[in-house]
């Protein structure tokens, strides 16, 4: 009983470290990302290509004045971005990153908890993350915020119900409500995945999930109750300092939840593309020697004077990990580490391609694309998805 | 073990729901009964009832309470004007309550010898698997039934919802 | 591990719901009396499935999942139902929704 405990606590310690360092790197790889699609260099200028900027950022907030709008309801206003960042952190507890290793005589899985109804586990605290937002409009005392925050959740809402049918198909599919069983069950190459497999290929309902997740999130095309130029930025409008900073460091942990999800249920989660006999144990160390040889090759042709510098560094780092993934002792637990974060990382590159490229939707378009045309198509979907299934076995 | 986690969320489901009934704005009513239902999905957990406890969460607190929280911000319900109470409650209502209370409270512990122990692992069948079993095979006509009263819920309230065309 | 004996949970829920019918009874805002009625459901679902605990089965389960879809209904329509009392008497106070009396 005991050493579970310490494993856990060690295990909370570690997936909180990585996920709170994530979060503040998630902002500067979205800020260089729109840069890049905007033909600029984005932050360039704090440390080396701008890699202390979110110190920066963080310490800017943190030294900001904490302002409270007179007559605010005091104990929500203080509540409401608490329970938006405890909400956004808690659904990362059922996530699994791996599968179940054995570290230093210790057998245990990559996994904070493996609940049996981990699906659900996630789509009861998606639905508690309403309240943050709304308590955060309602309880700023301020006629924006309170339509920012009720536009805000009742489109959160409304997304949700697409979201769960298109969460509902790969479980008929899978047969389990357990995250990993889940990412078990479509072990074997990327042919096994659930959005290639099966009697019905979830594809369509991987596109409705993704498409509602950036609903769910409020991300562009989907932000239109938060975005700076529309209603005065909408419901963290009163917020300051560092309850501004959790909201932010909310939707980034509401993102990187939702891209762990469609990892999990429809790209085969750590799962390689093709089996460990074809070689792909190789693949990230043959990647990150590509990234190494092409950024000494910049380094070696600079276009500005301060890549001459900057780019050997970054080829040795690449070389360095290339290395590291050839240890065999490593790659138990860093093999899987690595394709859970290449797949959710792709998702989140998707996430910021996105909102570089797309203008966003209107209140209304928004709310009719849901209720006309996403919410049947997800229903079609299960419906087809349910018939093959029963049809074919 | 047991026993403190059930002593910890009742006595924050009590709190809570005296806070409901005492509190005087809507909007503060509405928060503590969220917190109701949130301590009473941990009971549930507690009673073996998993799947419950998550549809308690994602359909009750997730999405009826944000309905009210929803309709009480739209409203402007402001904090409620106590107006005109008659004396017979306002000195019967008290004592009719512990009286209520007391008479069920009794009843309760008459009729149920205290050898039936809950523990958390005591009932492991309620699995989303055998609550699926249940509802499509014993309980397929109230769960046909109730799809349709959902949809006579839906159409009511948007006819009593929308605007009118004058 | 320590067990809760049955009667324990039965009590809470025979708390709840006479917290529920004092909120039902004493309140003036109708919202607060509404919400009284969903705390009231809330105590019925713990004794269904404390029963079901107690009997072995999973039928209690069901009940209470079919008074959370009830409960669901009944908000939607409850909830429309006072936004047009409101919009016609611009008030909440279920005293002042008098004019059939007397």
């Amino acid at each position: 009983m005991d050493s579970f405990i310490v494993i856990s606590l060690i295990k909370v310690a570690v997936v909180f470290a990585a996920l709170l360092t994530t979060l503040a790197y998630l902002q500067w790889v979205e800020r260089k990302v729109l840069a890049h699609i905007q033909v600029r260099p984005g932050p360039y200028r704090v440390g080396p290509h701008g890699l202390l900027q979110p110190v920066a950022d963080i310490v800017k907030l943190i030294t900001k004045e904490d302002l409270a709008p007179p007559f605010a309801n005091k104990a929500l206003y203080l509540a409401a971005p608490f329970l938006a960042m405890t909400l956004a952190l808690l659904s990362i507890c059922v996530i699994p990153f791996g599968p179940i290793i054995q570290v230093g005589g210790v057998r245990t899985a990559m996994q904070l908890t493996d609940l049996n109804i981990g699906v659900l586990f996630v789509l009861a605290v998606s639905s508690m993350g309403v309240y943050g937002v709304a308590l955060a409009g309602w309880s700023s005392n301020n006629k924006y915020a309170l339509l920012g925050g009720l536009r805000s959740a009742a489109q959160m809402i409304s997304y949700e119900l697409p979201m769960s049918l298109a969460i509902a198909s790969p479980l008929l599919v899978s047969n389990t409500l357990s995250l990993r069983e889940l990412v078990e069950k479509q072990a074997g190459g990327v042919w096994n995945w659930n959005v290639f497999h099966g009697p019905f290929p979830q594809v369509f309902a991987f596109v409705i999930f993704l498409i509602a997740a950036f609903a769910e999130t409020n991300r562009v095309p989907f932000d239109l109750p938060e975005a700076e130029n529309e209603l005065v930025a909408g419901f963290h409008v009163e917020y300051s300092s560092m309850k501004f900073a959790s909201f932010f460091m909310s939707e980034y942990a509401n993102m990187i939840t939702v891209s762990c999800m469609a990892t999990l249920l429809f790209l085969g989660g750590w799962i390689a593309p093709w089996p460990a006999e074809y070689g792909s144990r190789f693949a990230p160390s043959v990647i990150f020697g590509a990234a190494g040889l092409a950024a000494l090759y910049n380094g070696l042709n600079p276009r500005r004077r301060r890549d001459r510098y900057s780019f050997p560094v970054v080829a040795a780092a690449a070389f360095l990990i290339a290395a590291v993934f050839l240890i065999p002792m490593t790659q138990e637990w860093l093999l899987p580490l690595f394709w859970f974060g290449a797949k959710t990382g792709s998702i989140l590159f998707l996430f910021m391609w996105v909102r570089g490229t797309l203008p966003r939707f209107r209140y209304d378009q928004l709310m009719g694309f849901t209720w006309k045309w996403l919410f049947p198509a997800a229903m079609l979907n299960l419906l087809a998805t349910g018939f093959l299934i029963a049809w074919l076995s | 073990m047991d026993v403190i986690l059930f002593l910890v969320f009742a006595i924050i489901a009590v709190v809570c729901a005296i806070n409901v009934v005492v509190q005087t704005h809507p909007i503060s009513s509405a928060i503590s009964l969220v917190g109701v239902m949130g301590s009473l999905a941990v009971l549930y957990l507690l009673l073996g009832a998993e799947f419950i406890a998550a549809a308690q969460v994602i359909v009750y607190a997730g999405a009826i309470m944000v309905l009210f929280v929803f309709v009480i911000m739209l409203l402007n319900a402001g904090a409620e004007v106590q107006k005109g109470r008659s004396p017979m409650a306002r000195f019967l209502g008290l004592p009719a309550l512990v009286m209520l209370l007391g008479l069920l409270a009794y009843f309760v512990q008459r009729l149920f010898p205290r050898s039936d122990m809950v523990h958390f692992g005591g009932f492991t069948g309620g699995s989303p698997k055998d609550i699926g079993m249940a509802l499509f095979t014993t309980y397929l006509l109230p769960f046909e039934a109730t799809s349709i009263l959902i949809l006579i819920a839906i159409v009511g309230a948007i006819v009593l919802a929308r605007k009118e065309l004058d | 591990m320590g067990a809760v004996p049955i009667s324990w949970f039965l009590t809470l829920s025979a708390v709840l719901f006479s917290l529920g019918v004092a909120g039902f009874l004493f309140r003036r805002s109708i919202i607060t009396v509404f919400m009284s009625i969903e705390l009231m459901l809330n105590a019925v679902n713990l004794s269904f499935v404390t029963f079901s605990y107690q009997l072995k089965k999973v039928d209690g389960h069901l009940l209470a999942f079919f008074v959370m879809v009830v409960a669901a209904a009944e908000a939607a329509v409850g909830l429309a139902i006072i936004l047009t009392v409101f919009k016609n008497r611009k008030t909440l106070n279920i005293d002042d929704v008098d004019s059939m009396k007397n």
